[in-house]
This record gives structure tokens, C-alpha cells and sequence, in this order.
């Protein structure tokens, strides 16, 4: 999925759900809900935590970067650099920005997996940080 | 007070503070550090690393990273064409034009450039291979007040 289609899709979404904040924000649960519909399947939090902490045949995980479990900061594997927690309850800046999101899961996959990750895996990811209380 | 010893005053606070300031990267590599940074260079760049201030490679090196930034030394990096063309034009109107640091360092390393090598000969190998440090990219984990654009030695904590 193109970046611009998940914004439009999010904007979309938001305009149809009169949700009175600016074109770009969201919701973790908007984000996972655009996703799932460009995808027409229904998100696993178990395929997200999976895909998260596997290394997919390569150097790094989600999790190498993120911590196993994403509730507290974790650490850039390279250059060591602290990352603010990834779960939306412990971090409210994370999953509200569709750009933001679309961004970090470009790059993110492609260093992880070698490819972009699909809506629906996406959708999983976000399913998966969302149950993390 | 006249204002004649007002103007004392104030002239000398000026000194004081410019001395002050001028200290603060005396130790470090003042030609490199002292400009204030663009927010949109630390919202996306010090997203992965500390800000390195834009002096310590020259336009050339710059150039050729936000050229690649897709594969920004083993990692995806990539942003949209508005953002690097904004960074594009702050990073060439500060990158360094000093005599030292206009030379091209290997691969675009700051890590790599002979002034970098230079300032840090007396640092032992293995101190860099310390798990808190890890790389000498890593420039926060000695260098306390980085992502603050301040590099004065005297502010340096080597971890154990």
C-alpha cells in the first residue's frame, strides 16, 4: 500500500467518522482499523506479536530495536541511541500520526524483513501493541 | 547608577557571557558544533542517533547521504521528497567549510574523518567496544551533553 492511499484511507475514515482532530491524527485503533480494511481481513495481536519478535531469517527483529515486549524504552542495536516505548498506553505519542506510522513501518520492515510489510500485517502489529496494558 | 557605569555593566555581562560561550565548545570542536539546530533535522534524523551538527562534514558528504538515505549504512532511512529537500538546503547552508573538516571522509563517516581520529587517538580501542558504547557514532555515550550540540571535553563521562 502506497503512503498516500493510508492517509487518504485514514483521512477518509475520520471524516466519515467526525472525529474532530486534524487530518493526520488518529488513533491506534483508526490506524489498525484503515489497515484492516485496505487488507479485508481481520487483525491477530498473536501474528503481529509473532512477526514482531522473529528475526525472519535476517539480522534484527522488531524486537532487537524495540525490546521483546515494547512497554519500556528500548535501544537503537547499532548505534545505541534510547527509543521511547512503542505501546500506545505507555507512550501516547505512538500510532496517532498515519504519515508517522506509514514512515516508521516502511523503513522498519524493509530493515527487518527485506520488503515493505503488508496492510494486513500492519494491522497485526498494531493489534498485537494494543493489547500490551 | 549613570549611564555611563549602566553601559559598563551591560558590556561587561556581554563579555562574560560570549567568553562563557566561546569556553563551551573550546574543548570540544567549536568549528563544528555551535548552530542551532533545524527542528525538522532532529525530529527525523536524531530519531536513530544524536543530531550531529551539520559542521562535521562538509556539503559534498551531506549531499550524498540525503542522496541515499534508503540505505543510510545499513539501514532504510528513507523520508519524502519535501522533507529531504528541506534538509538538503539547511545542511548545505551549515555544513563546514573549514579547512579540516572540507576534506570527504571515508564512506561520509564523521567517525572517519582525520580531525574525528585525531581528538580521540588517546581513546583505547577496547573502550569502544564497551557494550554502553558500542560505536563511535554513539557520540551520547561519553560525550554527556550531544544531543545539546555541546562536544566540550570537559562534559566527557566514559562509561565502564
Amino acid at each position: 500500500m502506497t503512503h498516500s492511499s493510508l492517509i487518504r484511507h485514514v483521512g477518509t475514515a475520520l471524516i466519515a467518522g467526525a472525529i474532530p482532530i486534524g487530518a493526520y491524527a488518529a488513533t491506534p485503533l483508526d490506524l489498525q482499523g484503515a489497515y484492516s480494511a485496505l487488507a479485508g481481513t481481520t487483525a491477530a495481536p498473536d501474528r503481529g506479536q509473532r512477526l514482531f519478535t522473529t528475526r525472519h531469517g535476517r539480522d534484527w527483529s522488531c524486537s532487537s530495536c524495540h525490546g521483546a515486549v515494547p512497554t519500556q524504552a528500548g535501544k537503537h542495536v547499532s548505534t545505541g541511541k534510547p527509543i521511547a516505548p512503542l505501546a500506545p498506553a505507555f507512550n501516547p505519542e505512538r500510532l496517532v500520526d498515519a504519515a508517522k506510522t506509514e514512515k516508521w513501518f516502511r523503513r522498519n520492515c524493509n530493515d527487518v524483513m527485506g520488503c515493505e510489510c503488508s496492510a494486513a500485517e500492519k494491522a497485526d502489529v498494531i493489534a498485537w501493541l494494543r493489547t500490551l496494558k | 547608577m549613570n549611564r555611563r557605569g549602566l553601559f559598563h555593566r551591560r558590556s561587561w555581562a556581554a563579555v562574560v557571557s560570549l567568553v562563557a560561550s566561546h569556553a563551551a565548545f573550546a574543548g570540544g570542536d567549536q568549528r563544528a558544533s555551535g548552530v542551532a539546530l533545524l527542528p525538522k533535522y532532529k525530529q527525523e534524523c536524531a530519531a536513530c542517533h544524536v543530531a550531529f551538527p551539520p559542521g562535521m562534514l562538509p556539503a559534498d558528504s551531506w549531499r550524498r547521504l540525503l542522496d541515499n538515505l534508503p540505505h543510510h549504512y545499513g539501514t532504510d532511512a528513507s523520508l519524502d521528497a519535501a522533507t529531504v529537500n528541506e534538509l538538503a538546503t539547511w545542511l548545505s547552508a551549515n555544513a563546514s567549510t573549514y579547512r579540516r573538516v572540507r576534506e570527504v571522509p571515508p564512506e561520509d563517516r564523521i567517525t572517519q574523518s582525520a580531525w574525528f581520529i585525531r581528538k580521540h587517538d588517546e581513546v583505547p580501542a577496547a573502550v569502544w567496544k564497551r557494550p554502553a558504547v558500542k560505536s563511535a557514532a554513539n557520540c551520547a555515550a561519553c560525550h554527556t551533553q550531544a544531543d545539546q550540540g555541546d562536544f566540550n571535553e570537559h562534559a566527557v563521562r566514559i562509561p565502564r
